[in-house]
């Protein structure tokens, strides 16, 4: 297997972005990421999106991006795996490459949520339909039902709860990309809008429109394309139950957990070892959870350490620097994506403001679901 | 919106709790050709008996379209006395008396209109115990 690299990366802004058509951002992002690598062709397409048919009455995704990114003729698949299905087409062209496949892969991912005509309904199919959704559960009202586990067994305070949004609103300050570039109070999120006990709208990633892409090439050439190729140093992804209610802990997420052992064995590196990580924070208690379930805390202990500040600049580990899906935006399929290209700016040192002195190594976590699914990269600078 | 068949098939499971149990202890109320836990197969079918326990719960208060005629609504994942698990909505019950650890009832109910010419869906809810 060939070691593989990011050589390019696009991002557009996160938001409501009422003027732009589902195909419109993608191609702007992917653009974007061919200029940032100077090339003008690829080899193979993998675009991750969760719902274009929900969303946008739009399948055949690949295909459409194929053609309005100028590369008719490539062959080119979605990738599908609900709130991950970013890092899963990730994970796709990283092994077509390493297998020799391919040497130039754009890997894209987008939602454009804004045209939904019920988005928590498009949501709740991520779900099981027939056993979760059909009794009226909504996705804040899974990662509520942990929540409630969590705060009862570990005596979380609901104050310690709302930490975590605070922190990744205060990282998106800095972040030109994000939806939501501002600071939150405590009060904010306390008395902000109920969702499902105990959260309110600030415990709960927004719904966005957005696309991200990156270039992915063989590390022996990755020279070509970039003076600072970040090499994809480990992989790992893993299933877990597709109903809440057979986890057999509410309060872990095991896909998480397998994921990333994956991910840490094939990088030959272990949770210490990591300076700072993009995670999937879809809604407070799950930046938590998947803290636990990385490695960087003690189970039950997470929480409070992050409202302690060891999971911002100059604690443990910097979780979400850029704002994360709270604060940046939650474009469903470009999470994933969007994610590594967090990771690739600060270790390429071009993160601006918020960048993380002496990034090296980097780890990004995606999920799917209540835990259906999870996806972990470990990036390294070279 | 389901056509009639997806949501006839489902009958057995959500109006007699019609579930499966596996030689492993596992039990299913979805059907299931294998058991997820230790992959046998071999099971015998069941009836919950609609008697259970709230292992957590939510008070959903911006539902799907679909629900928005009992919003707020509170829902539950449940482990019943035979140790399946399942998620309900919690109807007949005061919120403040829905708590981890109470014990339920599941009830025959309506769930949801589809529409002004859609199907009429049932299923089970769960009532707290007094």
């Amino acid at each position: 297997m060939r070691e593989v690299a990011i050589v390019g990366i696009g991002l557009t802004k996160f938001g409501e972005l009422w003027d732009q058509n589902v195909r419109d951002i993608f191609a702007e992002a992917a653009l974007k990421a061919m200029e940032d690598a100077k090339i003008n062709k690829i080899d193979s397409l993998y675009v991750g999106a969760m719902s274009g048919g929900l969303y946008n009455y739009q399948e055949h995704l690949a295909s459409v991006m194929a053609d309005y990114i100028g590369q008719v003729g490539v062959p080119a698949a979605r990738v599908e795996s609900a709130c991950s299905s970013g890092s899963q087409a990730v994970r796709m062209g990283y092994y077509e490459i390493a297998s020799g496949a391919s040497d130039i892969v754009l890997v894209g991912g987008v939602e454009k949520m804004w045209d939904a005509d019920d988005g928590t309904f498009v949501l709740a199919t991520a779900a099981d339909q027939e056993y979760e959704a059909y009794n009226g559960v909504t996705f804040p009202g899974l990662y509520a039902m942990m929540a409630q586990v969590y705060m009862q067994r570990y005596g979380l305070t609901r104050e310690e709860l709302a930490a975590v949004p605070i922190k990744n609103h205060k990282h998106a300050v800095h972040n030109p990309y994000a939806q939501y570039p501002f600071e939150i109070t405590l009060k904010d999120v306390l008395k902000a809008t109920k969702v499902a006990d105990p959260f309110g709208l600030l415990d709960c990633s927004p719904i966005t429109d957005g696309a991200a892409a990156i270039i992915l090439a063989p590390l022996e050439i990755a020279h070509k394309f970039t003076d600072k190729p970040i090499k994809i140093k480990g992989v790992g992804a893993a299933t877990g139950p597709i109903a809440l209610h057979d986890h057999k802990d509410l309060t872990r997420i095991d896909a998480v957990r397998l994921s990333a052992e994956r991910a840490y064995k094939a990088a030959g590196v272990t949770p210490k070892d990591i300076q700072f990580a993009e995670v999937h924070d879809c809604f407070s208690i799950a930046e938590i959870i998947v803290a636990e379930e990385l490695g960087f805390f003690e189970y039950g202990t997470a929480g409070k350490a992050i409202a302690n500040g060891e999971a911002t600049y100059g604690g443990k580990v910097v979780i979400n620097p850029s704002g994360g899906l709270k604060a940046k935006g939650h474009p469903v399929g470009a999470t994933g994506v969007a994610q590594l290209i967090e990771a690739t700016l600060q270790l390429q040192g071009r993160a601006g403001k918020r960048q993380i002195e002496g990034a090296r190594l980097g780890l990004t976590q995606n999920m799917g679901g209540s835990g259906g699914s999870s996806v972990v990269h470990i990036l390294e600078a070279l | 919106m389901a056509n009639s068949q997806r949501y006839t098939r489902e009958i057995p499971h959500r109006f007699r709790l019609e579930a499966q149990k596996f030689d492993d202890g596992f039990i299913s109320l979805p059907n299931r050709y294998i058991s997820p836990i230790s992959g046998t197969r071999n099971f015998e079918k069941i009836n919950l008996s609609g008697k259970g326990t709230i292992l957590s719960f939510t008070i959903v208060h911006t539902p799907s379209d679909q629900f928005k005629l009992v919003n707020p609504y509170a829902v539950a994942i449940i482990e019943t006395e035979e140790g399946a698990r399942l998620t309900a909505m919690i109807t007949d019950t005061a919120f403040e008396d829905i708590k981890i650890g109470a014990k339920v009832e599941l009830i025959f109910r309506k769930m949801m209109q589809e529409g002004l010419s859609g199907i009429i869906n049932y299923g089970y809810k769960a009532i707290v115990c007094k």
